[in-house]
């Protein structure tokens, strides 16, 4: 099992934004989280990368219990997550945004850096040679100089997936990644995330409110609103079930 | 770089043709400027045009440098506004005055250059260390705070130091410092420049470099990256702490008297000006920064005392002013973030 989540449930005052929610996510698997806005599914990724302290319940990475890790610990043991509204460093080269999700893999300390020890040009020079060929994969090797923020959008959406990808994670959590995307990029996303599950040996969680990026990709679906999970199974048969249609079909005759 | 013959698709076009100017030949070409020009005026040589007044220039030109070169590591790359870095620079002074009079006075028994090198070693050494020391603290305490917290936190710091030091009446309380002896001169402090600006290069175009920007560019993300950013921001606090301590404990043995309010928020503030004026994240505009600022300064002073002595104290607004101007139309500074091709890394990233 690549995570496993149990009873994990936060309140913000009053509020129960997420209230005991489940999840197996086995290797290599993709499953998918929809509902209604507000329905607590970002929350959950939140909880996940430690963003947010559960008030109660459990996650478990593999073996590895990271329940009340801080963020930058959760990221290394191996949980990486791409963003609703896109977090790249828009000032760092496109180069520089992947090189620096290798931080963790630099190979070289701070002598080593201050003095440029032959560590340092030889680990260096491996690190710039990983990040090419990790944006060769991604088709975004020619725009290598460019600064990130300055790329088109379905660019910068494949840069933020690649630099998450980059750290080498175990599971993968991609927030709404087809926001605000037109039909054509939509298209080209679900090709890249097939890819990407393929090639990868990792597991996906998504969180969608695109139903055709959900019904292509995910094998298993959990429907929240109102942080309650209200229906879950194989995407056809969610889509099918009343309490879906009523909480978030039907709300939103066209989804956005 | 690679032979022009060969175009790396990977190289910025624009790089790849005249031969580049690298971090070496700046070194060499500075010493070799600055070791015949400080044995000359030393010499009291063609004094009516290699007048010492000018070298002085240069040594605080030198000395501001590190000072901006290492603020701009804090405000520029990490992104934070520190407010207290003449506060580094006191402990730097102190902890560098303190060794060369109280702590190895019998080292000037030795031969002259040995003796003075080894003072300046053992006294610079020592001042980053201790300066380092208070950086790294302020890191600790602050490593959750960002923003005008950070930097009422530091001016705040710097005003505790200030006010600490005019307390301690072994050090002189508030009538300062004196008998320092005077164990610096040009060429030492172009040496520390250089260690300062290769040393801060280096480390910028690192993977610490690149987290430390990433922090800047959007900490949320740099954290869910796996950065710790407690951790990468007492580096830059720790690192920067120690080469205002460096600029600082040159400043002591370049003066020889020294007075806590040298070190009060104003010299705070002249930093910033000079930060801002060459432009954040550029190693180049800190560079740049300095020596505009001190040439200004100085040929203002020498206009206002030739022609209008009566408004010489007027000199103090113009510093303020300059920041004002910098803000309102050139939010940048005067190399916004570029580099010169020295300063820039090899591959072209």
């Amino acid at each position: 099992m690549a995570l496993r989540i149990t009873e994990l449930t936060k309140s913000f005052g009053g509020l129960t934004a997420v209230a005991k929610f489940n999840l197996a996510l086995g290797e290599r698997d993709l499953q998918g989280i929809i509902g209604p806005n507000g329905a607590g599914k970002t929350t959950v990724f939140n909880l996940i990368t430690g963003v947010y302290t559960p008030d109660s319940g459990q996650v478990l990475l593999g073996e590895q219990d990271t329940t009340r890790l801080p963020s930058d610990a959760i990221a290394r043991a191996g949980i990486a997550r791409t963003f609703q509204n896109i977090r790249l460093f828009a000032q760092m080269s496109v180069l520089d945004n992947i090189t620096m999700a290798l931080h963790a893999h630099a190979g070289y300390g701070l002598l080593d850096a201050t003095f440029r020890t032959a560590t340092f040009r030889r680990e260096e020079a491996r690190l710039l040679t990983e990040s090419r060929d990790h944006l060769a994969r991604f088709g975004l090797l020619d725009r290598q100089h460019e600064q990130a923020g300055s790329l088109p959008y379905g660019e910068q959406r494949r840069l933020e997936i690649a630099r998450a990808l980059a750290t080498g994670p175990k599971v993968l959590l991609l927030d709404e990644p087809a926001a605000g995307m037109n039909p054509r990029e939509v298209e080209e996303l679900i090709q890249l995330i097939r890819q990407v599950h393929q090639d990868f040996p990792l597991a996906i969680l998504l969180i969608e409110h695109q139903l055709p990026v959900v019904m292509e990709l995910c094998r298993e679906v959990q429907v929240l609103d109102f942080g309650q999970t209200i229906a879950s199974g194989g995407p056809r048969d969610v889509v099918r079930n009343p309490l879906v249609i009523e909480a978030y079909l039907g709300e939103e005759e066209a989804p956005a | 770089m690679s032979s022009p013959s060969q175009p790396l698709p990977t190289a910025p076009p624009a790089d790849s043709k005249p031969p580049r100017v690298r971090f070496w030949m700046v070194c060499v070409a500075v010493l070799v400027l600055a070791i015949p020009l400080q044995l000359l005026v030393d010499a009291g040589l063609y004094s009516d045009v290699l007048n010492p007044y000018y070298l002085h220039l240069l040594t605080v030109i030198g000395m501001n440098i590190i000072l901006v070169a290492s603020l701009n590591l804090l405000n520029g790359y990490l992104g934070e506004f520190a407010l207290g870095h003449a506060g580094f620079m006191a402990v730097g002074a102190y902890t560098a005055a303190l060794l060369a009079t109280k702590v190895l006075p019998g080292a000037a028994a030795m031969p002259p250059v040995i003796g003075t090198v080894l003072i300046l070693l053992v006294s610079l050494g020592g001042a980053m260390i201790a300066s380092a020391g208070v950086g790294y603290l302020i890191g600790l305490v602050t490593f959750k705070t960002v923003g005008d917290y950070l930097a009422i936190i530091t001016l705040g710091f710097n005003m505790i130091i200030v006010n600490a030091i005019q307390n301690i009446e072994f050090v002189g309380g508030p009538r300062g410092f004196t008998g320092i002896p005077k164990n610096t001169n040009f060429v030492a402090v172009a040496l520390c420049v250089l260690l300062t600006i290769g040393v801060l290069r280096n480390l910028i175009q690192s993977t610490f470099g690149r987290v430390w920007l990433s922090i800047r560019e959007n900490a949320i993300a740099a954290e869910l990256m796996g950065v710790s950013i407690p951790k990468a921001k007492n580096w830059a606090f720790t690192i920067a702490a120690a080469f205002a301590g460096l600029a600082g404990g040159l400043w002591a043995q370049n003066q020889q008297f020294i007075t806590p309010r040298s070190f009060d928020y104003s010299k705070t503030t002249e930093i910033l000006v000079m930060l801002y004026l060459g432009g954040m994240a550029s190693l180049s505009g800190s560079i740049l920064g300095v020596v505009a600022y001190t040439v200004l300064m100085e040929l203002l002073r020498n206009l206002l005392s030739t022609f209008a002595p009566q408004l010489a104290e007027w000199r103090m607004l113009i510093s303020p002013l300059i920041l004002i101007i910098i803000m309102l139309t050139r939010q940048t500074g005067l190399l916004g973030n570029r580099e010169w091709s020295w300063l820039r890394p090899k591959q072209g990233a």
